[in-house]
């Protein structure tokens, strides 16, 4: 067979060759690499003793990608090694292979994706698959991919396929299959007397189902699972609206202790913005949403639909320690942003003007009232609940209101301010028991120094007040970058006042140090950094999937590149 | 599914088009109106052009796009280049982009990659990540991370394909 491949490819080559065609000339290739490695030592005073690392002194997460174009063919391959996977990772991510290979024609008319495919419709409450390397997410679709866009301004898309579970290959039932179709429709350019139009109308529709075979001894459980969403885009000067609304049907799952109950979700967003000045509010309600292709299963894996969390997304190590998830059994939730840049010349905006931006959300639980009067709220094999689309509980799981202040003060020192008021509720969104809320105050200085025309020295000093879970923290860094190529950094992060906080079952904490020193070199697309110290446990999110990672000691060591 | 995958990859580059291979992918998005956008349309009349791929969340990224923006009006009489800046945040903060751009008053033409399918096609594994492409659609460089100066040494090379000394 393999024999056959390669006369099929020297033909195709000598073919073009005939006609004086060389393939280069049309064709190209590129790819990226990553590896991302770390060593471990114990580190008792960090509670990482040798039995923590149990032998596993090495962790290595890797994957090379390399995509061929042709003209209007694309076939692409990816491999990923995860041996074994760097802490904080799932154990089942430990193997290694070829998880991604696609081929794909692309028209102006069609587009075919036949193999591995990522793709969303609308915002992607019902369907959504995408990869997300630093957390080691990917529920990729293994099936077919068809977009036609028969006329302009219109664009229909039609996907099937099961979903990626870590290394397990799918089998007849294993778990289950999706299927979708969405229409989007630009009104200003698929109707000529809207062309010009100050208006400008979106709308789109989509309907996703999944099937997965009832094997269950108790229930009759629904073996095909649809959803379907709507959503409206208008934008008019400076106002831009968003809404889309989702209906699940009912989808008993391990998620939602196996209720019949529906579900839906609404996203909602108003903004205003002109030059300088920008002002955006969302809302959010969802209920009984979480929507997978194994109801058996729970975490973040074979999710269908993304429920995205509205918050603000913090950048630094102390506002960004306490992240929000999504909690897609059910939460309202608003943002309100404003963003607004202080003049130069006047009196608050100095010689280059000043940036401020400021920030507030909440997200609370959905109130949820019992079904009838003789069923206990969320008893399996009954409706569940009943919840009014308007009312909200007191359950406050979420506050953030924070402030930042973007400063240029002169031609070579630059700074950022930021202060946050936050409130998190650790018990719902880490899933711990016996732990107060966080009430935390955060205040952060990140100022840059500009020596020359390509060295800078950058300082953050940041501070945390809290006399919940592990009480204060602060947290300092120091970087001396060569710009582009070259970076050395040493920071600190200090857990302190934390002596008299009990935590649960677990012992009183000491305070304790977490250094760090770090330096890169990158040059075009290469980048090479080590780090060498202590990560202090914590939850990395990215794009609102969040992952746990246990404190660590040691070297880690990350390559990128790409051609 | 792996042999077939192999074949339709052989099959891929027999059925090939003629077309010049221009080194930015085809691949659809969104503008910051909502709007599809191919990326194949990114063009500049032959000029210069720097793609550059940035979030809500990188701090980094804002710094260098601040940096260009406070060049961008000079950078353009004397070169004519043209910035894009692709923002990959999904549809948690996709709605705040557009705020953010108009409060902190960047010129660039805005690309919204909501599920990172051009990210994916350019081989983007961390951002920043800027691209200065020439004004036959080849990458003349690229580079990943942001400190201050870069923008320094990015424009003497855009200088450079322009004809600019």
């Amino acid at each position: 067979m393999k024999q056959l491949y390669f006369l099929v490819f020297v033909l195709v080559l000598s073919s073009f060759n005939v006609f004086g065609q060389g393939i280069s000339d049309q064709s190209r290739i590129n790819g990226s690499f990553q590896i991302d490695g770390q060593f471990y030592r114990p580190d008792d005073a960090i509670g990482i003793t040798d039995s923590v690392i149990a032998g596993r002194k090495v962790g290595l997460n890797g994957f090379g990608n390399i995509t061929y174009t042709l003209g209007s063919f694309t076939a692409g391959l990816r491999y990923e090694a995860y041996l074994s996977p760097i802490s904080g990772f799932d154990p089942a991510q430990e193997g290694n292979g070829f998880p991604f290979m696609y081929v794909a024609y692309n028209s102006e008319l069609i587009s075919v994706t036949a193999g591995n495919f990522y793709e969303q419709f609308g915002n992607g409450l019902i369907l959504r698959s995408y990869e997300e390397w630093t957390l080691g997410y990917d529920n990729a679709l293994s099936g077919i991919k068809v977009v036609y866009r028969p006329y302009k301004g219109i664009s229909l898309k039609g996907i099937y396929g099961s979903q990626r579970y870590y290394w397990e290959k799918f089998e007849r039932n294993s778990r289950g299959i999706v299927r979708g179709l969405d229409a989007e429709i630009d009104l200003n350019e698929t109707v000529n007397s809207l062309s010009g139009s100050n208006l400008r109308v979106i709308v789109g529709a989509s309907a996703v189902s999944k099937y997965q075979r009832d094997g269950d001894p108790l229930y009759h459980l629904p073996e095909n699972v649809g959803a379907f969403a709507g959503r409206i885009n208008l934008g008019a000067g400076k106002f831009n609206f968003m809404t889309e609304y989702a209906h699940k049907i009912n989808d008993p799952s391990a998620m939602n202790n196996f209720i019949y109950k529906n579900g839906h979700a609404m996203l909602s967003s108003l903004s205003y913005s002109q030059k300088g000045l920008g002002v955006v509010l969302q809302l959010k309600r969802v209920d009984n949403m979480s929507f997978k292709s194994d109801r058996g299963v729970s975490g973040n894996v074979l999710d269908i639909g993304f429920v995205p969390p509205i918050n603000r997304t913090h950048s630094y190590s102390l506002t960004a320690r306490y992240p929000y998830a999504t909690q897609p059994n059910g939460e309202m939730g608003f943002q309100l942003q404003v963003n607004y840049k202080i003049p130069k010349g006047s009196l608050l905006g100095g010689k280059y003007g000043t940036g401020i931006a400021v920030n507030f959300s909440q997200v609370n639980d959905i109130e949820r009232n019992p079904a009838n009067d003789t069923t206990p709220v969320y008893k399996s094999g009954t409706m569940g609940y009943k919840s009014d689309f308007i009312k909200v509980s007191d359950h406050v799981f979420f506050r953030d209101f924070n402030i930042e202040l973007d400063k240029k003060l002169s031609n070579s020192w630059k700074a950022v301010f930021q202060y946050m008021n936050q409130y998190f509720d650790i018990e719902t969104l880490q899933g711990k028991t016996n732990y107060e809320p966080i009430k935390a105050h955060i205040a952060l200085a990140d100022v840059t120094w500009r020596m020359s025309s390509m060295r800078s020295l950058r300082m953050e000093l940041q501070g945390m007040w809290t006399q919940q879970d592990k009480g204060n923290w602060t947290a300092a860094m120091v970087e001396f970058a060569i710009s582009p190529r070259w970076f050395f950094a040493i920071a600190d992060q200090y857990n302190f006042g934390n002596e008299k906080i009990s935590l649960g079952n677990e012992k009183i904490i000491k305070p304790n140090h977490y250094y760090t020193g770090s330096f890169g070199y990158t040059r075009e697309a290469t980048r090479l950094a080590f780090t060498f110290g202590r990560q202090a446990e914590g939850v990395i999110c990215v794009g609102g999937v969040c992952r746990q990672v246990p404190a660590s000691s040691g070297l880690s060591i990350s390559l990128t590149t790409n051609f | 599914m792996k042999k077939i995958v192999v074949f339709l990859f052989l099959a891929a580059i027999g059925m090939s088009g003629f077309a010049q291979q221009s080194d930015i992918p085809s691949v659809t998005i969104k503008t910051i109106k909502g709007q599809n956008f191919n990326t194949s349309d990114i063009s500049n009349d032959g000029k210069p052009i720097i793609l550059s791929f940035w979030a809500l969340w990188c701090k980094p990224c804002q710094k260098e796009l601040d940096a260009f923006n406070e060049h961008y009006e000079t950078w353009q009489q004397e070169t004519g280049v043209k910035i894009y800046a692709v923002s990959i945040d999904d549809s948690r903060s996709t709605s705040r982009v557009l705020p953010l751009v108009n409060g902190k008053g960047w010129e660039f033409e805005i690309l919204m990659d909501v599920n990172g399918d051009f990210k994916r096609a350019m081989n983007v594994n961390m951002i920043p990540h800027t691209f200065l492409i020439d004004g036959n659609g080849k990458i003349v460089s690229q580079h990943t991370s942001y400190f201050d100066g870069a923008e320094l040494e990015l424009y003497e090379k855009v200088k450079k394909i322009a004809g600019i000394k």
